[in-house]
């Protein structure tokens, strides 16, 4: 992985990777993610539930954006900065229609998530774990996940 | 990811290494139900090698813990599940679901 010091803000730095969307690419993707989460200096654990976060994003982007294996790729970059590691996940699937997904919150109990045999749970996931979660859709970008994770405790909600 | 089997007088041991994700889920979900189809529902799953279980595999797990659990004919238990697996299954709220030994000869032990 090529890491690269921004000339603007020094004390960013950032990787950027393609994959082939299919599901043998999620082994790669954690390599690359646990790199990342190496150079942000988190311990084992936080390393392993941002790893599952992103494996479940880009699962999602594989059965539900492209809708199969092999029909585009997924775009990973990693954005180390002072107090966070900002990682986005970019494909040119269908367009993601975040209001027709019910966020998940943290009151729900997990019961409602086990009855849904197939939907939900990924996203359910990706909230636990990290800091910050955005969707972004764009004809020229197609879709962008960004996924924040801060080194300590995440800035209080505005 | 790799699967061997070992079946005991009460119970059935399977033993996973690598990870269960997206891709590897439907390997684990059939030697599971074949231990199931086969009328055997108390199930040891040794995590010791694991690497990694995505959503897709704990959506597995928690099938197969229904079928086990239906009329009180069994479980699926978890043993030598590693410490950072162990913390993001707290952290999503999984560990609720399972019974979790530290070592194989107490989930044996348990049945």
């Amino acid at each position: 992985m090529q890491w690269g010091i921004s000339k603007t803000i020094v004390v960013e730095v950032s990787a950027s990777q393609r994959f082939p969307g299919r599901y043998e690419s999620l082994t790669k993707i954690a390599e690359f993610i646990r790199c990342a989460c190496a150079q942000a200096g988190f311990d084992s654990c936080t390393t392993y539930s941002v790893e599952t976060a992103v494996d479940e994003a880009c699962s999602n982007i594989i059965e539900h954006a492209y809708g199969g294996e092999d029909i585009g790729e997924i775009c990973c970059t990693c954005h180390l900065e002072e107090d966070r590691l900002v990682i986005i996940l970019q494909d040119n699937g269908k367009p993601f229609k975040p209001e027709k997904f019910r966020i998940p919150k943290d009151t729900i109990p997990l019961k409602k998530y086990k009855r849904k045999k197939k939907q939900g749970l990924g996203l359910y996931f990706i909230y636990k774990i990290m800091d910050e979660v955005s969707f972004a859709t764009s004809p020229s970008e197609g879709n962008t996940l960004t996924l924040v994770k801060y080194k300590s405790s995440p800035p209080p909600q505005a | 990811m790799n699967i061997t089997q070992k079946q005991f007088k009460r119970c059935d041991l399977i033993s996973v290494e690598g990870r269960i994700d997206s891709a590897t889920a439907p390997q684990l979900a059939e030697a599971l139900e074949a231990i199931t189809a086969a009328g055997r529902y108390k199930i040891i799953l040794d995590c010791c090698n694991v690497s990694f279980i995505s959503s897709a595999g704990l959506r597995v797990l928690v099938n197969t813990q229904k079928n086990c659990k239906r009329y009180n004919r069994g479980e699926l238990v978890l043993a030598q599940i590693p410490e950072n697996i162990r913390s993001t299954l707290d952290l999503v709220g999984f560990t609720e679901l399972f019974k979790i030994f530290n070592d194989t000869l107490s989930a044996v032990g348990y049945f």
